[in-house]
């Protein structure tokens, strides 16, 4: 059976304990939503002002819901050792890896759900005409983020301080990455939007160097 | 039917400074029913780990025969089919009944026929009637039989055992020596760790003591595994 096929049965796994208990879920959602309202709150902005500060505002809630969201993703397969039944199984190291990257970004797409809208509303930026080219960088640099803090999250998995670990090894790696996808946010959010390809492509690059990485590096990163 | 031996050769785990394993070096044949015997911090989760793949040795050479095809190494996807393992943990997702923890491990190991083998190892091992609960219900004794439900259900042909019976009343450990002993006329290797004394321990063909990460004694493959037995019971627990 191939990498795929293993990678979709762990990944229906990884939908199905999350779905059941929606413990990160919910946490998430709820720590990304005080994020936006405490900044709205606290800078009052005008609507020049946020669409010149909404796209960073945007992408740190995003990041530090990620990097609070990402941090179980392994951590939870210490609980009982499953980890180490499924090292013993018969498949790619890749297809654990890949599935709970999949299924990170499916939980970090369903954050930005609920964030996009209430942002919107609550900093007056109009997403009319823009929502196509929006749902790119957000997939792009989503993918971006999912995959290099599903990476660090299996690195971190084993010390002891991990909590603090991820956010620390997590958040400067992504700095290319935020600025890419904060600058081709911008450029959806000024009065004659034009999306910004240079930075769509380098959100892609990011996206493709770091997933061959995490193809290349899975067995190291999923051994003890 | 196909059984796998597994052979240690110069095996030595460091932990920082810590030797947890210093030169173990035995041949265990396929078939054989060993006990691995000895104190806490002995060595014997460090080299049942090993043996599962679980965890690399810092020296020393781990091979696996298989009776089949004597002379052909195995790949380490094909080892690790023929391999099983109950741990310290169980291993079972608590979110997911055991109806979904099987058939996730079934499908795992490409079976076919999934859910008349899981429906079967659950009556087995006598969780039939809560094959629709959450693992999380579980006492720590159907947790622990669901662990030995799951590490047989691809029918390994070695199978590591670290300390098996914790947990189990004494039905389940009637069920687990039954399994055991049908196991071991299928001619399945087997190595079960243990620092107490337990009846399935009456099944092993061959005994090995192992103390501060070294082979202190071994009844050998023809030899009589009776009097390291006997001193482990002269042990008081």
């Amino acid at each position: 059976m191939s990498t795929a096929r293993f990678a979709a049965i762990l990944l229906a796994k990884e939908l199905r304990l999350e779905f059941r208990t929606r413990e990160l879920l919910s946490a998430t959602i709820v720590f990304a939503l005080v994020i936006v309202v405490l900044f709205s709150f606290a800078f009052d902005p005008t609507a020049a002002e946020s669409r010149r500060y909404g796209p960073g505002l945007l992408w740190i809630s995003f990041l530090f819901a990620g990097s609070l969201m990402l941090n179980p993703s392994f951590a939870r397969e210490r609980l009982n050792d499953t980890m180490d039944a499924l090292r013993m199984a018969p498949i790619s190291p890749f297809a654990i890896l890949s599935a709970k990257m999949f299924a990170n970004f499916i939980f970090m797409s369903l954050v930005e759900v609920v964030l996009v809208p209430v942002f919107s509303v609550l900093y007056n930026v109009s997403l009319s005409g823009v929502v196509a080219q929006l749902i790119l960088v957000l997939v792009l640099g989503t993918i971006g983020l999912t995959v290099t803090g599903t990476v660090f999250s299996a690195i971190s998995s084993h010390a002891r301080l991990r909590e603090l670990l991820l956010p620390l090894l997590l958040l400067p790696i992504l700095t290319p990455l935020l600025i890419a996808a904060v600058e081709a946010t911008a450029s959806l959010f000024v009065e004659q939007p034009e999306l910004d390809r240079t930075w769509v492509a380098l959100l892609a690059g990011f996206d493709i160097v770091f997933l061959t990485a995490s193809w290349l590096l899975c067995d190291y990163l999923i051994e003890e | 039917m196909s059984s796998l031996g597994i052979s240690f050769a110069g095996i030595e785990k460091r932990f920082g400074s810590f030797f947890a394993l210093r030169g173990i070096s035995l041949q265990i044949h396929s078939g054989e029913f060993v006990a691995l015997l000895g104190p806490n911090g002995a060595g014997k989760t460090t080299l049942l780990r090993i043996a599962a793949l679980l965890a690399a040795p810092t020296r020393g050479k781990v091979q696996y025969t298989n009776t089949e095809h004597p002379s052909q190494p195995l790949d380490p996807s094909e080892t690790k089919r023929q391999l099983g393992m109950v741990g310290h943990s169980t291993s079972l997702y608590d979110e997911l009944t055991a109806t979904e923890n099987l058939t996730l491990f079934a499908q795992l190991y490409g079976l076919d026929d999934v859910s008349v083998r899981v429906a079967n190892a659950l009556e087995t091992c006598g969780l039939g009637s809560r094959a629709g609960s959450l693992v999380r219900t579980f006492s720590r004794g159907m947790r622990q039989r669901l662990a030995i439900a799951r590490a047989l259900l691809h029918a390994p042909r070695l199978l590591l055992l670290d300390e098996p019976a914790a947990g189990l009343d004494r039905q389940g450990l009637a069920w687990f020596s039954a399994t055991l002993e049908n196991l071991r006329e299928d001619g399945c290797t087997v190595i079960m760790s243990t620092h107490a004394r337990n009846e399935s321990l009456e099944l092993a063909s061959r005994a090995i003591v192992l103390a501060a990460g070294t082979v202190q004694d071994d009844s050998g493959p023809q030899g009589d595994p009776r009097r390291l037995l006997a001193a482990l019971r002269r042990t008081p627990e």
